[in-house]
């Protein structure tokens, strides 16, 4: 392989044979580029689902209350469901070991107000594991933590287009806000790449929430992060059984949607993983099919070059070329091209993806499609066993043919 | 040098068999110029390919430098026509796109010489042939009777035992033909083998010794007059 002179004649014979060695090279170019173009939509797409749901945690569930559409134990349908802290500690104690982040929430929209600027935000009071499930970025301070909580304390978190509307360019941590009448201190400042909706909200404890708010225990609703371990399956069959113990908890019919309702991440991200495996199915039988496609091609062309060397190979033998020595000359070369063509061919398609960026996420949901480094290590084995069989097979037989027959070859 | 024995050789064609050689017992000694002649047909190229271990005999025995010539494989044969065999065919066979001098080198590759070194030796062999200046060209850019000196340069450059020309003139005017038969008796005088297929009584009378082949039967087998005066 490192036999320069081999290399010489190698370079002397595609150089002096440069139509016939890019007509070759361009069939593979080709294969390789509509490859790598392949996965790069594919990948593409994977990323924009994968996006779609980057606002909140993978593992997140939530259970939700409404109102009871069915009778059941002698209870009137139509009642009004209210979770409490007591159900909130029952699923604390109840799943300790499934559960990753816990956070209760209770949903209100007051006017805050700083100075002479007010406006109505919404103050969504909460505990501090909620900054992870909400994957809440702190910009500046702090988020909630559990001393806020056992203290009751009036401190408030706020968005980053909170604070530009209340504070504008001048710092506002540290400072005070009214809220519904009380003041908060400001102790952090966040973003979340939600969008702006998301970013104009406020948290404040839930201790201190359910203080003001006539010192009741009532939860809106109550937000877990399950344990990243658990499979999908387990991760959904856990949000059932959270959903039926609840339902008996609360005396609601076990299947009452309406009255208790636990939406689980995991089922969304099956469904994703699902559509990805079968994405990547077809992606994968069309990119092997042209990839095939690309070797059937310059096999072809191999052939036809090695029946236009026929009479060459007769007088290389004639002068001392052993078989073997005709196989490795044309087998190294198909491979030199396979390897050459296709790296401009893999070369072209990532210039082409990484041209295409995010351009086309808001039409094609296609967004910032790259090729893994391990397709690319694939995609160049691959090539170079294809240069190796499609030199081999058509070298294997022009070496066979007796050198009296090549000699009268034209 | 060469030794031929109740050597026989068919084609197949179709279901038949086309007898080509039928019983050829040939002798020929280190340092002999033999040509060969016959009409068309009488089997004359089947006979130098046989001896060129270009193609294979059915019966009989052949001796290649005192080595039975038997159940050779492709390899074995490629080897041994580097190291004992020089070729000159009609048509050339000059390789096309590599340069007068890089075409007498080919065979030094084939032994594994270096290339600095085969270069070296390849130019010496075409100033032997008077075609130093001719060195970087083209095939397509050699005139017929270059083209062959050319191709002599490349069947000695291995300094082989015997040189096999077939109808080494065929493609040649008279003059061109004179200067390749001057170039393949200097050969001879320096003490190689060199065996000929002509078509063309001048070019026989030039050789030492002429064997006439009819039918695949060796009908007469003397020694020229060039031979005769010496
Ligand atoms: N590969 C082959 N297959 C079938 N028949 C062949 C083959 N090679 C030669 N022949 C036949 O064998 C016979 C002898 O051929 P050969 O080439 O030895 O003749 P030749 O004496 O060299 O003739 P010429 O003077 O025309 O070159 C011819 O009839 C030819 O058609
Ligand atoms: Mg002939």
């Amino acid at each position: 392989m490192f036999d320069l002179d081999r290399w010489r004649e190698i370079f002397q014979s595609i150089n002096k044979n440069r139509l016939r060695s890019v007509m070759s090279g361009f069939t593979v170019a080709f294969a390789i580029l509509l490859f790598t173009l392949l996965f790069g939509v594919a990948s593409g797409l994977g990323n924009f689902f994968k996006s779609a749901f980057a606002d909140d945690a993978q593992n997140m569930m939530f259970v939700r209350v409404w109102k009871t559409t069915k009778p059941y134990k002698g209870l009137q349908t139509g009642r009004a469901i209210q979770l409490k802290n007591t159900d909130y500690n029952y699923i604390t104690e109840e799943y300790e070991d499934k559960i990753q982040y816990q956070s209760a929430r209770v949903y209100k929209n007051f006017s805050i107000k700083y100075k002479n600027d007010a406006s109505s935000y919404s103050v969504t009071a909460v505990h501090p594991d909620h900054q992870f499930l909400e994957k809440t970025i702190m910009d500046e301070g702090r988020y909630l933590n559990e001393r806020d909580l056992r203290e009751k304390s009036k401190v408030i978190v706020i968005g980053r287009l909170v604070k530009k509307d209340l504070f504008g360019e001048k710092p506002a941590l540290g400072k005070r806000v009214n809220v519904n009448g009380s003041s908060f201190l400001i102790i952090g400042i966040f973003s979340d790449e939600g969008g702006d909706n998301e970013e104009r909200k406020t948290y404040i404890p839930i201790s201190t929430a359910q203080m003001m708010y006539g010192n009741n225990d009532y939860i809106s609703q109550i937000n877990l992060g399950y344990n990243p371990n658990l499979s999908t399956d387990a991760a959904i069959a856990f949000g059932k059984k959270v959903e039926r113990d609840m339902r008996k908890k609360l005396n609601i019919h076990p299947d009452d949607q309406s009255a208790l309702s636990v939406r689980n991440m995991a089922e969304a991200n099956k469904f994703v993983s699902i559509l990805m495996f079968a994405l990547y199915l077809i992606i994968g039988f069309i990119g092997s099919g042209t990839l095939i496609a690309g070797i059937i091609g310059i096999s072809n062309i191999m052939i036809f070059v090695i029946k236009e060397r026929t009479k060459e190979f007769g007088i290389r033998k004639a002068l001392g070329a052993t078989p073997g020595s005709i196989i490795g000359m044309v087998v190294q070369e198909s491979v030199l091209i396979t390897t050459l063509a296709g790296y401009f061919g893999l070369m072209l398609g990532t210039y082409i993806l990484s041209a295409i960026g995010n351009s086309l996420e808001e039409k094609y949901f296609i967004k910032d499609p790259t090729v893994s480094p391990g397709i690319v290590i694939g995609a160049t084995v691959i090539l170079i066993l294809s240069g190796l069989i499609a030199g081999y097979v058509p070298a294997k037989r022009a070496a066979r043919i007796k050198p009296i027959e090549a000699l009268r070859a034209d | 040098m060469i030794r031929i024995e109740k050597l026989h050789k068919s084609y197949p064609i179709g279901k038949d068999s086309l007898h080509v050689l039928k019983g050829i017992d040939l002798h020929i000694k280190e340092g002999e110029f033999v040509s060969i002649m016959g009409s068309s047909g009488s089997g004359k190229s089947t006979l130098l390919n046989i001896v060129g271990l270009l193609d294979i005999h059915d019966e009989g025995d052949y001796y290649l430098n005192g080595q039975l010539i038997k159940d050779l494989n492709e390899k074995k044969a490629a080897i041994l026509r580097n190291k004992f065999l020089g070729f000159v065919f009609q048509s050339f066979n000059l390789i096309s796109y590599k340069t007068a001098l890089e075409n007498v080198a080919l065979p030094l590759y084939y032994k594994g010489m270096n290339r600095k070194e085969r270069l070296k030796v390849a130019m010496d062999y075409l100033d032997k042939v008077g075609l130093k200046d001719w060195a970087s060209h083209l095939p397509n850019e050699l005139s017929g009777g270059q083209k062959q000196r050319v191709a002599i340069a490349r069947a000695l450059v291995t300094n082989p035992k015997v040189v096999l020309a077939d109808e080494p003139t065929g493609a040649l005017d008279t003059t061109t033909t004179d200067s390749v038969m001057d170039l393949l008796k200097d050969i001879n005088d320096e003490g190689m083998t060199v065996f000929v297929i002509t078509h063309e009584e001048e070019v026989a009378e030039q050789t030492k010794r002429i064997v006439r082949l009819r039918d695949g039967i060796i009908i007469s087998d003397t020694p020229t007059k060039a031979a005769k005066a010496l």
